[in-house]
This record gives C-alpha cells, sequence and structure tokens, in this order.
C-alpha cells in the first residue's frame, strides 16, 4: 500500500523559537491511506507541529512532507481538522457552522448557493450520524461542550475531506461524554474510509481507536516507537477492559515514560 | 417580572430624580438664576426659543449624523485593514495614536482655512473626534480571532480575505456596536465645536451667540437639547447592537 501521508527526515524549527531548538527533529513518518494513526507523546513534544506540517499550514525547514503523492508547497486543501476547542462561531447556528467549509473549498464554494438543499440534507445527515438529529437550528452555545465537539467533528467531515486530523479532540470533556465519541470515531472512519491522524495524550484512546501508533520524544520530537494495534475491527468498548488492551496500554505508557526520562 | 419592570423605570426615575433635586438645591439655596438656573427656568426657555432651538437641534443633528457616517465607514474600512496586517498595524499606530492626541478644536481653524464657514468643517469635526475608537476596535476584534479557527480554515485553503470575511468581521461585530455607542456621542463634540469656531447655524452656534449676549437660560436650553439629542442616538445604537448581535450578548452580566 502506497503512504497516503509520508513524512521523511523532517526537521522544523518556529521563525518565533527564541532558543532555536526545533519542534521536530529527523521526524520520520508513513501513514496509509484509510488508516487511523494515533500519535501520542509527552506533552510539548511537537505533536501539533506534526500536524501543521502535515496540513501544509507550516513547511519543514529540513525534509520532505509528502501528501497524497505531491510534495506539500501550500495548505493542502483535503484536510479537515478538529480541535480540543470546538471553535462554533457563535453568530452561526449549528447547521451553517458545519456549512462553512462548504464556503471555502471548491468545488463545493461554487456550488453551494444553488445546491444549498443538497448540503444542507447532507449536513443533516452527519448530525444524525454523531447523535445530533434535529439540533442544527440551535446556535452552539446553547449546546453543551460534547454536543459542540460532535458538530465540530460534522465540520471537519462535511466537505469529505481525503484527510482527517484531530488535535486532542476530546480532550476537554469527561469520560463517559469521550467514551460516547470514541463510538462516534469509531463508526465515522468506518463510514467514511478517510485516513485519521489522532493527536491525543489519553492511550486508552490511542489503543481504541487506531491502527497504528506513534509513539513521539520529548522536545525536539521525533518518533521512538511505533505499534500496530492488533484487535480486530468492529471493536465494542468492552475490549478496553481486556488484558490484552491493558497490556497495550501498559507497554504505550513505558514508551512516554522513557521519553519523559530522556528529555 | 418586578425586576424587570424595575429596569425598565429606572432611567426615568434616576433622571426625574436629578433634576427634581436640581430644583430644589436652586430653590432652597436661592441661587442666582445667572450662575445656575433652576430645570423649571431652563424648560420655559426651552419652550420659550423652541423655534430658534429645533432649527438648529436638526442642523446639529444632521452634521452629527453626516459626521458620525464617514466614521463608521471610514473605520470600518481602516480596522479591517489594521485588524487584517500585522504590518500595516504596527506601522500606523503611532500615526493614528498621534493624530488622536491632537485636541480637534484646534484643528478647525485649518479646516476653516481650507473650506471656509460652512457646513463643512463641523461635519470634518465630527468625523474626525469619533472614526478612532470605531478604527481600534474593529482591529482589535478582528486580529483576536482563534488560531485554531484559522488553522481550520487555512488547511481548507481559505484566503486572508475569506478569513477575515467569513470570521473576522462577523466576530468584531460587538466590538464595532461598542465603539459605536462612544463614537456617536464625541461626533456631538465634534460637530458643536466645528459649529462654534465655523458656521452661522447649529447648536454650537447658538451657543456662542447666546452666551456672548449673556442669555443664561438659552445657553443651558442648548445644552440640555444637545443631551436630549445625544441620548436619544445612544438609544438607538443601543437598539440596532442588541438585535444584531445578541448572540454576543449572553451573559447574566449583560441580562
Amino acid at each position: 500500500m502506497k503512504p497516503f501521508v509520508d513524512l521523511h527526515d523532517v526537521t522544523h524549527v518556529y521563525a518565533r523559537a527564541e532558543d532555536g531548538v526545533p519542534a521536530v527533529k529527523n521526524l520520520t513518518l508513513r501513514i496509509n491511506e484509510g488508516e487511523f494513526a494515533a500519535i501520542v507523546g509527552p506533552s510539548g513534544c511537537g505533536k501539533s507541529t506534526l500536524m501543521k506540517l502535515a496540513t501544509g499550514l507550516q513547511f519543514p525547514r529540513e525534509g520532505t512532507v509528502i501528501v497524497d503523492g505531491r510534495q506539500v508547497g501550500a495548505p493542502v486543501k483535503l484536510a479537515g481538522m478538529a480541535f480540543q476547542n470546538p471553535t462554533m462561531l457563535p453568530w452561526r447556528t449549528t447547521l451553517d457552522n458545519i456549512l462553512l467549509p462548504l464556503e471555502i473549498v471548491e468545488p463545493h464554494r461554487a456550488r453551494l448557493r444553488r445546491n444549498k438543499a443538497e448540503y444542507v440534507a447532507k449536513a443533516e445527515a452527519l448530525l444524525e450520524q454523531v447523535g445530533l438529529k434535529g439540533q442544527g437550528h440551535r446556535y452552539p452555545w446553547q449546546l453543551s461542550g460534547g454536543m459542540q465537539q460532535r458538530a465540530s467533528l460534522c465540520r471537519a467531515l462535511i466537505h469529505e475531506p481525503k484527510l482527517l486530523m484531530l488535535d486532542e479532540p476530546f480532550g476537554a470533556l469527561d469520560s463517559f461524554t469521550r467514551e460516547e465519541l470514541w463510538c462516534v470515531m469509531r463508526d465515522l472512519h468506518a463510514a467514511q474510509k478517510v485516513t485519521i491522524i489522532l493527536v491525543t495524550h489519553d492511550l486508552r484512546e490511542a489503543a481504541f481507536l487506531a491502527d497504528r501508533i506513534f509513539c513521539m520524544s520529548a522536545r525536539p520530537g521525533r518518533i521512538v516507537a511505533e505499534r500496530e494495534v492488533p484487535f480486530p475491527r468492529p471493536r465494542d468498548l468492552e475490549i478496553t477492559y481486556t488484558p490484552e488492551f491493558s497490556a497495550l496500554v501498559h507497554e504505550l505508557r513505558g514508551h512516554i515514560a522513557q521519553a519523559r526520562r530522556a528529555a | 417580572m418586578k425586576a424587570k419592570n424595575q429596569l425598565a423605570l429606572a432611567p426615568w426615575i434616576f433622571t426625574i430624580g436629578f433634576f427634581v433635586l436640581w430644583e430644589i438645591a436652586c430653590r432652597a439655596l436661592g441661587i442666582s438664576s445667572f450662575i445656575l438656573p433652576a430645570p423649571s427656568t431652563i424648560l420655559l426657555a426651552v419652550w420659550e426659543y423652541r423655534t430658534q432651538l429645533s432649527y438648529h437641534a436638526l442642523h446639529t443633528l444632521w452634521m452629527t449624523l453626516a459626521g458620525f457616517g464617514l466614521a463608521v465607514v471610514f473605520g470600518l474600512l481602516l480596522g479591517m485593514l489594521l485588524g487584517s496586517s500585522r504590518l500595516i498595524n504596527a506601522g500606523s499606530y503611532p500615526l493614528l495614536v498621534g493624530f488622536n492626541s491632537i485636541p480637534k478644536v484646534a484643528v478647525v481653524p485649518i479646516l476653516v482655512f481650507w473650506f471656509g464657514v460652512g457646513w463643512v468643517p463641523p461635519v470634518l469635526t465630527a468625523f474626525l473626534i469619533s472614526f478612532f475608537p470605531i478604527v481600534v476596535n474593529v482591529a482589535t476584534g478582528i486580529a483576536t480571532v482563534e488560531p485554531e479557527m484559522e488553522d481550520v480554515l487555512r488547511a481548507l485553503g481559505a484566503s486572508k480575505k475569506d478569513i477575515v470575511f467569513k470570521v473576522g468581521v462577523p466576530r468584531a461585530m460587538p466590538y464595532f456596536f461598542g465603539s459605536l455607542k462612544v463614537a456617536i456621542t464625541l461626533a456631538y463634540v465634534g460637530s458643536v465645536i466645528g459649529e462654534q469656531n465655523a458656521s452661522n447655524v447649529g447648536i454650537g452656534n447658538l451657543l456662542t451667540r447666546a452666551s456672548a449676549a449673556f442669555e443664561v437660560p438659552l445657553v443651558w436650553a442648548s445644552l440640555v437639547v444637545l443631551a436630549v439629542l445625544g441620548v436619544f442616538m445612544y438609544a438607538i445604537t443601543a437598539y440596532v447592537e442588541r438585535s444584531t448581535t445578541g448572540w454576543a450578548q449572553r451573559s447574566q452580566m449583560a441580562a
């Protein structure tokens, strides 16, 4: 299988970094098309930098970033993103928030006005998939944090991106809501066949959702371990209570602890 | 419901109470109407000079609105420019702040050299005095767009213009309306200063003539008319604000 996201020997230093220490150094990472990859690591290890590099929001100082067979020289235009903070626009209804990417991305941008009904139907179908059926007319601030995060996932998916970037999307939620959203995410991935990169601190989350987990070292970040997740799909939440699952999480924890000590 | 009624009545009660106290103080202490006329005397003067006052007040209102309108358009445009470019922002702030620190009354003579006495100096003074808060607020609103939101849109290939118009400008609207409340009252100050120095009509001009003739009640009557106009325009801006940016006023403090 050809890699969909291919970072080769990438080193990146932010222009604003005062100490000149690279955020990531000699980072190599290959993620296949349709794969669900998780990236875990100690805080400040350059996980978010990796997201910015893969979406073309930042360009590496050294090394190459190839996404979908092309070297990245500008924002990739095929990515959807969701963050820990849902960043919904408060003056738009939830539905209009979800439609926002279509006002930017071609070919939808040119078609949106005339084919509004078709896109609204699509947004409502997505809302139903994440468990927000019929909530589109409400404003984001009338929704709970978990509901806003669901809507934010819809916004990231509305334009059928080939690449979905999730930066600790469930970090601010309570653990029950978080587990519910894991299942939502699992089902969305199964239904859409999109390549997903999930950046997270939560090792259980990575183990439950991902096909492959990458552990990063402390700053300057690079990949120190790579682990296939053997559990067959579809996965049930119950697997998180099996000894195999605990063993995997324990092993990952070992990598992170080592990375922290090395720093 | 009771609390809501109280809130609606409070402005009237406080205002009437203020004038009643004033009246009582004037009568009890026997203050000469040359020093401080009682509200009843001022009210009589307003009635007596009603044709003059309404003629000049309408003119002032017109000057103020024209200057304010210019300030809104110019302030929005410049604010958008400053908010979306860090370079232009950094470069032009010293100029803007320097300009805003000049007392506008000192600029009126220059306007008279340029445009002569008439309607232009009051309109321009109103404009010059009121555009600054609009620029600063619109620029702040646009410059403080959440970086995550910017990333979401940029990763989709959004241009700077897309981000400014889809997110920056709507986001700046509460700041914009907040600044309009400051700007509209400033615009009155500007047009009156302009009229006092460079016009043959308007409340400002009436004030100058009335004070030269020691017609104290007329001076006070003009001031009251100005205040009423200011409150009136402020209420209109506040109403527009509430009906367009209700989403921004959800806190308990605003309720």
